[in-house]
């Protein structure tokens, strides 16, 4: 373990009766880092987190967080931690002020130093004004902000997040994601989500979890590298024979579409956009659309979490199960 | 720690008509027995010169008004604890109190003494009515403490209770229905040893009984014992709920 890893899970196994729902769970999380967890629903992440959280202990294999381990010493490395877990843990009896006292007690904030961290998490979290108002009557939008400010309270080094921008429209969504890189600044930052461009847009590293295997691991610029196009979708007003789009220097590939464009692969090193623009000028092909199709996340997700499925079609089963499991 | 959740939970009750409907109805029903009692000794009390050791108004009143507070709260109780913990499962609001750093006990301590707390207030407001009997006559305060002390630890027993039911499920019904199925069948567990000739077996019913050991405190009757039986009581039912709860996270 690195010195500047702030969570390192080692070996970690999850079993709900005789499903496993997270299976040889390795990674670390370092200091000052946004991670992005990713999976389908009954993937195991919010298994995982919880178990970081300390809310659920593992069948076996352990969770250091800061160098302590949560079950050995787990007022010690609680202290570390900031946790929303899925449904914000909100007393909806309480207006937002009288919540955020309760929870930098329990969080052990010496009382001369309360006031102040409550109201830096109000303010980072924009709940200035509604300080006074009760829990139950806010929207959702503004309660999931309410859990981010009871994770962030105690200043933790590591905030977890479970699908935070669940069931919010739109626009909550921007805010909660603007409101989740600013938390990033000051804490490393553990995201559970379905949601890709989420990940594209706050994080600095994704994880791939699938039926409770971690199936990818890497960097947001290594992903944007998978992500770069290899299809350009063309739009000629008179078509050419596909033959002479394909004798083009660096088309690979040349596929007619129902909608009349055409789809033209090429290698990641020659581009033939340029190209193909000088011939249609030179042929008078009439080009009016050249658009590069950018690979998504999502279909790298699909992809590789269909795969996965492929090769353990044996699972099948297990990854529904271990779903339920989740949810219960 | 313990007094920042007991102070959570003092205030839930509060927050809701819940806390202050019980303290009502309870004083309300209690100040009609009262006020029975102090007809009932009325009425008795130009025969009692004449008779020798004759009881005191402390007996005619005050113990059989705590003796029916016992009855009243052993209905009252499990609606005051169900809540504790089921209610927090069922909002999920658990995982705000596992992800902090503080302890399991921390957690069944500070419910069980918020709870107490509340409890505490009844009790006060219960002995009120009796401590206003000072105003035009004398009072028997040695019976009286012992009698309270009785109070207090049966209320405590039963709170225990609660909270441990309130510990296993999410429904804040169910937890109330058991608990004053378990305080109930504690309670007549006394009948078996009271119909008996004296099998050895019903002795032992009788023993565990929660009446049995108030019964002695309210006649005035001190017996460490009996203090004992109730912190014991209290004591399994609190760790039962701290090991409820660790297992928690644990199984599924």
């Amino acid at each position: 373990m690195s010195m500047d890893s702030l969570i390192s899970v080692e070996n970690l196994y999850r079993y709900y009766g005789g499903l496993c729902a997270v299976h040889d769970l390795c990674f670390e999380v370092r200091r000052g880092e946004v991670l992005g967890f990713l999976g389908p629903n009954g993937a195991g992440k919010s298994t995982t987190m919880r178990i970081i959280g300390g809310n659920l202990a593992p069948s076996a294999g352990r969770v250091l967080i800061n160098g302590v381990d949560i079950l050995d010493q787990p007022m010690l490395a609680k202290a570390e931690l900031g946790f929303l877990p899925e449904t914000p843990p909100l007393y909806r009896d309480l207006t937002v002020n009288e919540y955020l006292v309760y929870c930098a007690r329990i969080n052990r904030i010496s009382r001369p130093q309360q006031r102040a961290a409550i109201d830096s998490a109000k303010e980072r979290c924009g709940l200035t004004e509604v300080g006074r108002r009760l829990i139950a009557n806010l929207s959702k939008g503004y309660q999931q902000r309410v859990g981010i400010a009871q994770a962030i309270i105690h200043s933790p080094s590591v905030v977890l997040l479970d699908e935070p921008t669940v069931g919010l429209d739109p626009i909550q969504i921007r805010e909660i994601r603007t409101l989740i890189r600013d938390v990033a600044n000051e804490h490393s930052v553990v995201l559970s989500t379905h949601i890709l461009p989420e990940v594209q847009s706050v994080c600095d590293r994704v994880q791939i979890i699938n039926r409770g295997r971690l199936v990818l691991n890497e960097s947001i610029e290594q992903m944007r590298e998978k992500l770069q196009a290899t299809t350009l979708l063309v739009a000629l007003r008179s078509m050419p024979p596909l033959s002479e789009l394909e004798s083009v220097a660096g088309v690979a590939s040349v596929e007619r579409l129902e909608d009349g464009r055409v789809r033209i692969g090429y290698e990641v090193e020659n581009d033939p956009s340029d190209a193909i623009v000088e011939q249609a000028v030179a042929n008078g092909w009439g080009l009016h659309e050249l658009t590069p199709e950018r690979m998504t996340l999502e279909q790298v997700f699909v992809d590789i979490t269909s795969s996965d499925a492929h090769t353990h079609g044996e699972f099948d089963e297990r990854g529904e199960h271990g779903g339920k499991g989740e949810a219960a | 720690m313990i007094f920042t959740i007991a102070g959570r939970e003092l205030r839930g009750l509060f927050l809701s008509p819940l806390g202050w409907s019980i303290l009502a109805v309870v004083q309300l029903i209690l100040a009609y027995m009262f006020l029975a009692q102090i007809d009932f000794f009325m009425q008795l009390q130009p025969r009692l010169p004449t008779l020798p050791g004759a009881p005191g108004i402390t007996e005619i009143v005050a113990v059989p008004l705590l003796g029916n507070a016992a009855m009243i709260l052993l209905l009252i109780v499990p609606l005051i604890t169900m809540r504790l913990i089921s209610d927090e499962r069922r909002n999920q609001t658990l995982p705000l109190l596992f992800a902090a750093p503080i302890s399991m006990s921390t957690i069944v301590l500070g419910k069980f003494v918020g709870v107490m707390t509340f409890l505490l207030i009844m009790l006060l407001m219960i002995l009120m009515m009796p401590l206003t009997l000072l105003l035009g006559s004398s009072l028997d305060f040695g019976l009286l403490a012992a009698a309270t002390l009785g109070l207090f630890l049966l209320l405590a027993s039963f709170a225990a209770v609660g909270l441990f039911m309130s510990s296993l499920t999410a429904q804040p019904t169910i937890a109330a229905v058991s608990t004053f199925g378990v305080l109930l069948l504690l309670w007549i567990l006394d009948w078996a040893g009271n119909h008996a000739d004296g099998g050895s077996g019903s002795d032992v019913l009788a023993y565990l009984s929660i009446l049995r050991h108030y019964e002695a405190l309210l006649k005035g009757v001190f017996n460490s014992a009996d203090v004992i039986y109730y912190l014991l009581f209290i004591t399994i039912f609190l760790v039962l709920s701290i090991r409820r709860l660790d297992a928690e996270r644990t199984q599924h």
